[in-house]
């Protein structure tokens, strides 16, 4: 890619406000109570959904209410460069946490004290945005589960790459920030129908009316993706249906 | 599991009945698919019945064992993970995994499914580690087998990653193959009560009493063993459980071979 500090075109010949192609679906794990899958361009996300069950160990248990518990983790093939260690890092758990808080504002757990709802979030191959899609792929399965929700939870990177705003950084827009310093990636997480942010976090630089403007015009993004994310559920159920699942 | 549907299962294969219909040596519809991931150097997906196994391979460099200048390192790791099953947990690596991975290794290794001189860069200084990570999706039992047969594939999947200058450039992919030779395929067969069957569910290796798992390679020499579980087998019932896996393994070695 170019070095310039203009970035004129995106290098895959979408537009600004364009996502890369995405599909989702549901009911993916056959064991788990809920579960769903979500694939942006080359990031691909499963999430199963176990529970409500007995919470382990047992001081976490909350007597008030059911606790949504979500673990985040690569598979050791799925990061572009060298194999990544099995098992949690500094960032997986910090992934983990910030995807819990993601969803928590949407699932009403009061009917399930001492109780987890366990969201056990795989990636077999990600080209950034996984924390997104590791959302997305959570709030199907939640949905699939059966967890009463108040709305989906739609999730995209947004950013600024040179002087362009844009929605779904892939790792080749990401990189270019390394040498151009130009590069401001931001994972959103959203409750469409109230446009509330439930995750936000950010590396590189931008000035304030650029995120607000960012984050504003990549509204109709999050409402596109959460219906593909019905749509997933809707399927799945029609496929039952008809007896096929 | 409850107390009461291991005793149903039990009692239902006393009559010869397993609850998803099978035969005791019928194995369930297996299908393998080759290349399905990206960011690694090689990948491959089986289904078995309700199980799923993703194996990907990532290759890297580094320095041989003093001992073995000459040779690169394979190995085989898996983990038991819990998207795939409710028994399963987080944390550290359980035994089982540890098994599980141990008996796929030990079957790769050996039966020198690579040949580790072909993975040597400069002798004493560099050389490739293979690495194969199992990671189970689904896990309706078997997973040794389903696991072994993922490795393979994705073994025979992978290509080079270019390398120059001291440098691994994993965006690029070079057309050269690993020398994947002997291929070892494990067979696991479980007893319960007199009953023996291959391909177990998880239900029924819940309930199994012994279990064994014979690798073995095309002319039909045994190249690992593995035996589980807590009741004994005898001398006969080793017999007849080898000549089940043996038999089994030939119809998966070609399932294997028409997917590669």
């Amino acid at each position: 890619m170019s070095s310039d500090l203009k970035y004129e075109k995106r290098h895959d010949g979408r537009d600004w406000l364009e996502t890369r192609p995405i599909e989702a679906k549901a009911g993916v794990i056959k064991k788990a109570d809920g579960s769903g899958y979500f694939k942006i361009g080359k990031t691909e996300a499963y999430a199963a959904v176990y529970g409500p069950r007995e919470m382990h160990p047992k001081f976490l248990q909350n007597p008030k209410g059911g606790v949504l518990r979500c673990n985040y983790n690569m598979m050791p093939f799925s990061g572009a460069g060298e194999r990544v260690r099995p098992g949690p890092s500094r960032r997986s758990k910090e992934i983990s946490m910030v995807t819990d808080k993601s969803l928590v504002p949407v699932v009403n757990l009061d009917d399930f004290p001492n109780a987890v709802v366990d969201v056990y979030i795989e990636l077999p191959q990600t080209d950034a945005g996984s924390r997104c899609a590791g959302i997305c792929a959570a709030a199907i399965a939640l949905a699939d589960a059966g967890i009463q929700m108040k709305d989906m939870v739609a999730a995209i990177s947004v950013g600024k790459v040179g002087d362009k705003l844009m929605v779904d950084l892939d790792y080749e827009e990401e990189a270019w920030g390394e040498h151009s310093g130009l590069v401001a990636d931001i994972p959103v997480a959203m409750v469409p129908s109230t446009g509330e942010i439930t995750l936000l976090q950010m590396d590189g630089k931008i000035t304030k009316e650029d995120l607000l403007k960012a984050i504003e015009q990549a509204r109709p993004v999050f409402e596109k993706i959460a219906e593909v994310q019905r749509q997933a559920i809707k399927d799945k159920f029609a496929r039952w249906a008809r007896g096929e699942e | 599991m409850t107390y009461t549907s291991k005793e149903h299962i039990i009692s239902s294969l006393k009559k010869g009945v397993r609850l998803d219909g099978r035969k005791p040596y019928e194995f369930r519809p297996v299908s393998i698919v080759t290349g399905t991931i990206s960011t690694a150097e090689g990948s491959a997906v089986v289904r078995c019945g309700d199980t799923e196994v993703i194996a990907g391979v990532k290759m890297a460099i580094g320095k041989p064992y003093p001992d073995r200048p000459n040779s690169g390192t394979l190995s085989v790791n898996a983990e038991l993970l819990p998207i795939s099953n409710p028994a399963f947990e987080s944390g550290p690596p359980s035994t089982v995994s540890i098994e599980l991975a141990r008996v796929i290794d030990r079957g790769v290794r050996e039966s020198k499914t690579i040949d580790e001189s072909a993975l040597c860069v400069t002798p004493g200084e560099a050389v490739w580690m293979v690495n194969v990570d199992l990671c189970p999706l689904n896990t309706d039992g078997n997973l040794i087998d389903v696991g072994a047969l993922a490795a393979i594939a994705a073994l025979k999947n992978t290509r080079f990653p270019k390398y120059e200058g001291g440098q691994v450039d994993y965006k690029t992919k070079t057309d050269k193959q690993l020398p994947v030779g002997i291929i070892p395929i494990p067979v696991t067969i479980v007893k319960v009560g007199d009953v023996i069957l291959v391909d177990p569910t998880a239900d029924e290796f819940e309930v199994a009493d012994a279990r064994l798992t014979v690798t073995t390679e095309e002319d039909g020499t045994i190249c690992s063993l593995q035996k589980g579980g807590e009741a004994p087998l005898s001398l006969d019932e080793v017999g007849q459980m080898i000549d089940l896996a043996t038999a089994q393994a030939k119809e998966l070695r070609a399932i294997l071979v028409k997917a590669l």
